[in-house]
């Protein structure tokens, strides 16, 4: 753990702040998807599926489709927001544009680009998860205050995803390679994290895995959140978040430092 | 020699199997613009990238101005200004963002680096494009601006892997330019490329790679005097006759293809001679260069 923390630094913010400038300079085609995709689903899932599904049974309660499904698509979008951006755009910008070279020609360092990037990953995941929170709102499907929570959840599962985006591009040799996990892991969790159903009614082996994949914990807290309602153990959910976070950010570290250093 | 700017020991860098730099030493002294020779894959961007402290050395040591590259790679960054050989400017950034984005990454202050980036924009000739996104730029402009990037934290020291290559001669021509202000500045420059006049014209010593080891190194033409001599003669559409009569002379003689190469070793009469023996010999005979002597050390085998 010490061996992997040396030369970890705020300078890793300049980094940062590179991702964050090219994202202000491209805002108007960067803003678009996180405002029109809860509106799309909303419209796909919620009137479309709603229509079939009046209501649901949550968690001991009952509420209409749309209210339930709301949480779960912010829960996928922080998923989905960070760890593209570390795995596809990191990889164009590692490989391809070779910003990550022409950064280590100054006195930045290996771990500075990681963690710059790491922290770009969860920056997206809550800019978008705050601009979906907001066109929900729009929408009256969200509870305030208790769903400002969201905003720091997505700060910390926005790292977990990142750093699991990072560990795959650090083992990834060339672009479409990321297909694989996209669809070994990626989708699964996307289909059986609680998104568009309760995972309450999966069987219970099926279940079981459901509680392992961390887009499960995340669904069900921004879900507690957004509809106001905290109920059942969250804490063990945001600890598990909170720890995996951790835990693939140094793994994450790790590896990718073996993968710029040859 | 002024105090070594950059030293080498002993530099040793392995891919796998493969060694790619061998045990290299070196010094560059302050102030001194020093070119580094050699075929495809000698080692070159493998040696300079280990001196910017990209890659850790398999073996040896390397150090600019007295600093470690291994224990002290943010302090070495800080002295050290880098031409990567290939292009790694920003596509996201105009002309002037590239420059400003990169300052950042040394933490100067955004005021000075503005002040800088625009003297540098007018060094390298860019002032007019600014604003311009750098996927707009010509090849040329592009190793502008990245010299210009390289030169925003005042290096001391130069680093540039291939400056010039694939670039028309005008665009060449003022990289030149600006190099020699650089070095008559005092600024030490440390260049790799494969064009022979270029390390001519700008390097107070070249040093002559290949396959991972340093061959030789020395002044450009006092190298072209000692290993080949003043004068080359080159001969085609020649008969029997005349190779027999190039054979008795004094001097090294090589066939290449359909092209004889005579490398005398005293060459000051070689062309009464010829006038007199074979005045219809179609012939050249030329200066002998540092191009000679890359060709002589290196041999004439396609590298890729
Ligand atoms: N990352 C790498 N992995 C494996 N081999 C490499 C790598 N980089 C360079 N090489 C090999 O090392 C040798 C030296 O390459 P390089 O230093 O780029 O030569 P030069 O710059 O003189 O053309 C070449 O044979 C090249 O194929
Ligand atoms: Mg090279």
């Amino acid at each position: 753990m010490r061996a992997i923390l040396r030369n970890v630094s705020l300078r890793s913010l300049r980094v940062w702040r590179r991702d964050l400038d090219v994202y202000l300079t491209n805002w108007k085609t960067e803003f678009l998807p996180p405002l029109s995709e809860p509106v799309l689903y909303v419209f796909a899932f919620g009137l479309g599926l709603g229509s079939l599904i009046h209501t649901i049974h949550y968690e001991g309660r009952e509420l209409t489709y749309l209210r339930f499904m709301a949480p779960g698509i912010v829960a996928v979008a922080i998923m989905f927001w960070s760890y593209f951006e570390t795995t596809y755009s990191s990889f164009v910008r590692m490989y391809y544009q070779r910003t990550f070279d022409a950064i280590l020609a100054t006195p930045l360092l290996v771990e500075d680009v990681i963690l710059g990037e790491l922290l770009w990953g969860a920056t997206k995941a809550v800019i978008a998860s705050t601009i979906m929170l907001g066109m929900l709102a729009l929408l009256g499907l969200v509870t305030w205050p208790s769903a400002l929570w969201v905003i720091p959840l997505s700060a910390v599962a926005g790292v977990l995803f990142s750093a699991l985006g990072l560990v795959v591009t650090s083992v990834t040799k060339n672009i479409s390679s990321f297909n694989l996990p996209m669809f070994l892991m990626i989708m699964p969790m996307f289909m059986f994290s609680g998104t568009f159903f309760p995972v309450s009614i999966l069987p219970k082996w099926a279940l079981v895995i459901a509680w392992c994949l961390p887009l499960t914990h995340v669904s069900y807290l921004v879900r507690a959140a957004v509809l106001g309602w905290p109920r059942g153990p969250l804490a063990v959910s945001a600890v598990y978040v909170a720890v995996l976070a951790v835990v693939l950010s140094a793994l994450a570290l790790r590896l990718m430092k073996r993968r710029l250093i040859q | 020699m002024n105090p070594a700017a950059i030293i080498a020991r002993e530099l040793t860098k392995r891919y796998g199997e493969l060694e790619a730099v061998r045990s290299v030493s070196f010094e560059v002294g302050s102030g001194e613009v020093v070119g580094f020779l050699g075929p495809n894959g000698a080692g070159k961007t493998t040696t300079v990238r280990m001196l910017c402290c990209f890659l850790p050395p398999t073996s040896g040591t390397a150090s600019i101005h007295g600093l470690d590259v291994r224990e002290r790679p943010r302090d070495v960054k800080w002295l050290l200004g880098v031409c990567p050989q290939e292009d790694n400017l920003d596509p996201d950034f105009d002309v002037l963002k590239n420059l400003l984005v990169y300052g950042r990454y040394f933490g100067l202050p955004g005021r000075i680096v503005r002040r800088r980036a625009l003297e540098l924009l007018e060094f390298v000739a860019l002032s007019d494009k600014t604003h311009v996104p750098v996927q707009a730029l010509s090849g040329g402009m592009k190793r502008r601006l990245i010299l210009a990037r390289a030169l925003l934290n005042e290096p001391r020291v130069l680093i540039l892997d291939e400056p010039t290559t694939g670039l028309d001669p005008q665009a060449r021509h003022a990289i030149w330019t600006r190099i020699r202000s650089l070095r008559a500045h005092g600024t030490t420059v440390l260049l790799t490329t494969h064009y022979m006049e270029e390390a001519t014209q700008l390097c107070d010593r070249v040093v002559v790679m290949d396959d991972g080891k340093i061959l030789l190194e020395g002044a450009p033409l006092d190298l072209v005097e000692r290993e080949v001599g003043r004068t080359v003669v080159e001969a085609w559409n020649y008969g029997e006759e005349f190779v027999h009569f190039m054979r008795a002379l004094p001097g090294r003689l090589e066939e290449v293809g359909d092209r004889l190469y005579f490398y005398p070793k005293e060459g000051d009469h070689i062309e009464r001679l010829f006038e007199e023996r074979f005045p219809h010999q179609e012939r050249l005979i030329r200066r002998a260069t540092l191009e000679d002597v890359f060709l002589k050390l290196t041999g004439r085998a396609l590298r890729d």
